[in-house]
């Protein structure tokens, strides 16, 4: 067996991609974020509501793509369901550094998601890893209960 | 076409002939089944090249020193070729482009734009790629032309027996492929250009699949305009032609302005040359028009009725490993296609399987195939491709099958 292909699929990720956490809609009270990835057709519908202090109170996503992107979308949401916005927000900084750069010391709190850090050796599908951030970063900037669009393809 | 006897031809010893087939890739010998992408090329198409570079290379047309000269021979030696490949009735019908693209985009601007007012109906398939599409959504955004398609069936043929309810009287251009890239589906275009000329519509066959697999005359098809890339048929990047009958090029204005396709230029304004050099402006890809003759040469050395049935043959083989598989849903038409398949495995998404194979040096294609509107019609991600040409063999078939039982293993 080849071992980047190990390294890109492991366990965790193709269990999360078979049986995807937070799968579903917050029908009310959510910020929406449809992200794309038009080079493969990846998709993510991201809900995230926010509490009145800016934590993420619940996160969900509903999407079809390949398994890195439903995978990576999963292990988001079970990462920063919860958390305070300014440690959300430096998860997804972590995150990005942790697949795009060579930095061999990722920080502990990712716990899963460093994991994912096999699609270095793959860099055609990084954007697969990142369409779920990148939408989350979108929710981030958006007023209560928005909608917004995302493309991991500069427009 | 059916007289074709591909067991005379010695494939194994045509596949030496393309130096980029014996490397390994990660370890791997290289199973290149990406060919509907982009063909590779053998070392007489790479000769050509570098021989003009090295001997004859200058600006055509215009230079009055020896070495234009046979630049210009060379170049417009090209065309003829091109004329006599397609069974155009001369070589002015033969407007060298970047490739299909290019090509299309022509004709919806020069003729198009000329010949379409608001109203005027574009009709094309569903089936087509979007280089069929977009060149007309833009002409439709600044004129007011509606586009409309013609459907395509569940197992991937024409809404043929709807022809007749599409092609109304508000229809002035039927554009259509030969050869489906996502499907292999090979549409009847001698039938639909005739459908085409009953209504008084202009005919376009796109032939990006076609132009290098199958023998094409357009004296037969019938067609108004064909579209073909070279790089699908063993000749660089950046060259391909558009076919265009006489009168209908001659009637066109040209779309590029620059040197090469002027009579005369005053500060007031200009005449052009006649069709096809009003269509060629600034320097042409002379070293690719060259290199596409040399291609031309050598796919009539082999012959494309045989080729054709190579191909048949080896899709036809893969079909049948493949369904071997369980858990696999194989698109496109049962009967006759061209030589690819289109497949999605249950297991694992078109993009992981890509993946997967390119760590065995199998190069496939994994995505939408620049098909999205037919991919959203049958609720495809996307699909998993292979192509095949005549430099692949029963062996690769087998390699890939091998390597789809372990993307199963991998992702059950």
């Amino acid at each position: 067996m080849n071992s980047d292909l190990e390294d890109l699929y492991q366990q965790v990720i193709l269990d999360h991609s078979k049986r995807p956490r937070n799968f579903g809609e917050i029908p009310v009270g959510a910020v929406h974020v449809h992200g794309d990835n038009p080079s493969c057709g990846d998709e993510i519908h991201l809900h995230v509501k926010f509490a009145a202090d800016g934590a993420v109170e619940d996160i969900k996503f509903t999407g079809q793509g390949c398994a890195i992107s439903q995978a990576s979308a999963s292990l988001m949401t079970m990462k920063i369901k919860g958390k305070p916005r300014v440690e959300a927000e430096e998860l997804a900084h972590a995150f990005q550094t942790l697949i795009t750069t060579d930095a061999t010391d990722s920080p502990r709190a990712l716990g899963d998601l460093r994991l994912m850090n096999g699609v270095r050796k793959f860099p055609q599908r990084v954007k697969c890893a990142m369409l779920a951030w990148r939408a989350f970063e979108q929710a981030l900037a958006q007023t209560p209960e928005s909608e917004a669009e995302v493309s991991t393809e500069p427009k | 076409m059916n007289n074709a006897d591909p067991s005379a031809v010695e494939w194994d010893v045509i596949r030496e002939d393309f130096p980029i087939l014996r490397q390994e890739v990660r370890g791997h010998p290289l199973i290149y089944l990406d060919s509907a992408a982009s063909s590779q090329k053998p070392r007489c198409v790479i000769e050509a090249l570098r021989h003009y570079y090295e001997y004859d290379n200058a600006n055509v047309h215009r230079g009055l020193h020896e070495l234009s000269s046979r630049a210009t021979d060379a170049y417009e030696g090209a065309r003829e070729k091109v004329a006599r490949y397609i069974g155009a009735a001369s070589a002015e019908e033969i407007v060298f482009t970047r490739g299909t693209t290019e090509s299309i985009n022509l004709v919806a601007n020069a003729w198009g734009g000329k010949f379409l007012k608001a109203g005027d109906v574009v009709l094309l398939t569903e089936m087509e790629h979007h280089s069929n599409i977009v060149p007309w959504q833009l002409l439709a955004e600044r004129t007011g032309i509606k586009v409309r398609y013609l459907p395509v069936r569940e197992e991937g043929t024409l809404e043929l027996a709807e022809l007749d309810k599409w092609l109304t009287p508000e229809v002035k251009i039927f554009a259509f492929t030969h050869i489906s890239n996502s499907l292999g589906t090979i549409n009847p275009v001698q039938e639909l250009c005739r459908a085409a000329r009953k209504v008084g519509a202009i005919s376009l066959v796109d032939a990006a699949q076609s132009a290098g697999h199958l023998p094409i005359n357009v004296q037969e098809i019938g067609c108004d305009f064909l579209a073909f890339s070279g790089h699908k048929m063993c000749a660089p990047t950046g060259i391909g032609a558009l076919y265009g009958r006489r009168e209908l090029l001659t009637a066109m204005p040209p779309w590029h302005g620059g040197g090469e396709m002027i009579s005369s230029v005053t500060f007031e304004g200009a005449t052009f040359k006649d069709a096809p050099h009003k269509f060629e402006a600034g320097t042409p890809n002379i070293a690719g028009a060259i290199g596409l003759g040399a291609a031309i040469d050598y796919i009539e050395k082999i012959g494309r009725a045989e080729i054709f049935a190579h191909d048949e043959a080896l899709v036809a083989y893969a079909i049948k490993r493949m369904a071997e598989l369980p858990g696999i849903r194989i698109f496109g038409p049962s009967g006759k296609r061209g030589g690819l398949v289109s497949f999605m495995m249950d297991s694992a998404h078109p993009h992981d399987v890509t993946t997967f194979a390119d760590r065995y040096g199998l190069a496939l294609r994994g995505g939408h195939h620049c098909n999205q509107p037919l991919m959203r019609k049958f609720r495809l991600p996307g699909t998993t491709r292979a192509s095949f040409y005549f430099y692949n063999n029963r062996a690769e078939v087998d390699r890939m099958i091998e390597i789809l039982k372990e993307v199963q293993r991998f992702f059950a």
